[in-house]
């Protein structure tokens, strides 16, 4: 075993109990917080697999953004102190069969299945290559879905200015 | 890495996608239903990251999937809390059992 390998281990661990933690506590900031430390685990994780760029997109984008974005909603909904209502004992139980029981199959079918490496030349995930076919032309380029997600981007960024603004009546 | 099987990744982004969908049903808050959505997103991203490094390494489809997931969750987020925020406004609570204004 290799210290990568008790890295990944130690780092998964961490993250199913934070992941834990998000879904069963009963403080909403709290879960904004196990949230939080739950995506730093798996931006290690991303670093463990050698792919930096997409690490550090997700610390830029889920931990510098939109964590701060839900605990500014949630201070600008809440008192902070208030605590999530009881569950309802029909509902936890639906969850908990529906989930229990779509975890056990996906393992089924994780463990039954034969994975076969198609890769022969591995390609170097840097920066650059990523950059270079994001932005290219050719075939297999990406430059198409770029400009349409940037679109998707400016529009719902007007959209939820349109939405969150208080209108002259009220 | 190399020594950590495909599987192993593979149930760990399971195990955070179910835990992600339990949140969805129980969960009463909206903001914490989001945080939810937030979780099986990024159990999705897990597995495409893997499958590029462990099965496709002589391509980057992964890591291109993996980045237009974050950014259309970005942008789902921010619609996500305006309209909380509006919810908020209007009925001064965001239980979702609450907020049944559209029911039937």
């Amino acid at each position: 075993m290799s210290a990568s390998t008790i890295i990944f281990y130690i780092l998964s661990a961490l993250i199913v109990t934070f992941g834990a933690l998000t879904v069963f506590t009963p403080k909403i900031f709290r879960a904004a917080i196990f949230l939080l430390l739950t995506l730093i685990g798996i931006a290690a994780v991303y670093i463990l697999m050698e792919m930096q760029f997409v690490a550090a997109l997700q610390i830029v984008v889920y931990v510098g953004g939109i964590v701060v974005l839900i605990i500014f909603s949630i201070f600008l909904t809440s008192s902070g102190k208030e605590k999530v209502n009881p569950h309802r004992f029909n509902r936890v139980l639906t969850a908990a069969v529906l989930s229990l029981s779509g975890l056990l199959f996906s393992i089924w079918v994780v463990f039954n299945h034969i994975y076969t490496p198609a890769g022969i030349t591995p390609i170097d995930p840097s920066v650059r290559n990523i950059g270079l076919q994001l932005l290219s032309y050719n075939d297999f380029g990406y430059v198409f879905p770029f400009e349409v997600v940037s679109i998707l981007l400016l529009a719902a960024l007007i959209g939820s200015i349109v939405i969150a603004m208080k209108s002259k009546k009220q | 890495m190399e020594q950590v099987p495909l599987s192993h990744v593979l149930i760990l982004s399971s195990i955070l996608f179910f835990l992600g969908i339990y949140g969805f049903f129980t969960r009463r808050n909206l903001i914490t239903v989001l945080m939810s959505i937030e979780l099986i997103l990024n159990s999705v991203n897990i597995n495409f990251v893997a499958f590029n490094k462990y099965l496709y390494p002589h391509q980057l489809e992964g890591v291109f999937f993996t980045l237009f997931i974050i950014t259309i969750a970005a942008a789902e987020v921010s619609l996500a809390i305006a309209i909380i925020i509006n919810l908020y406004r209007r009925f001064n609570t965001i239980d979702i059992d609450d907020t049944d204004t559209m029911k039937y």
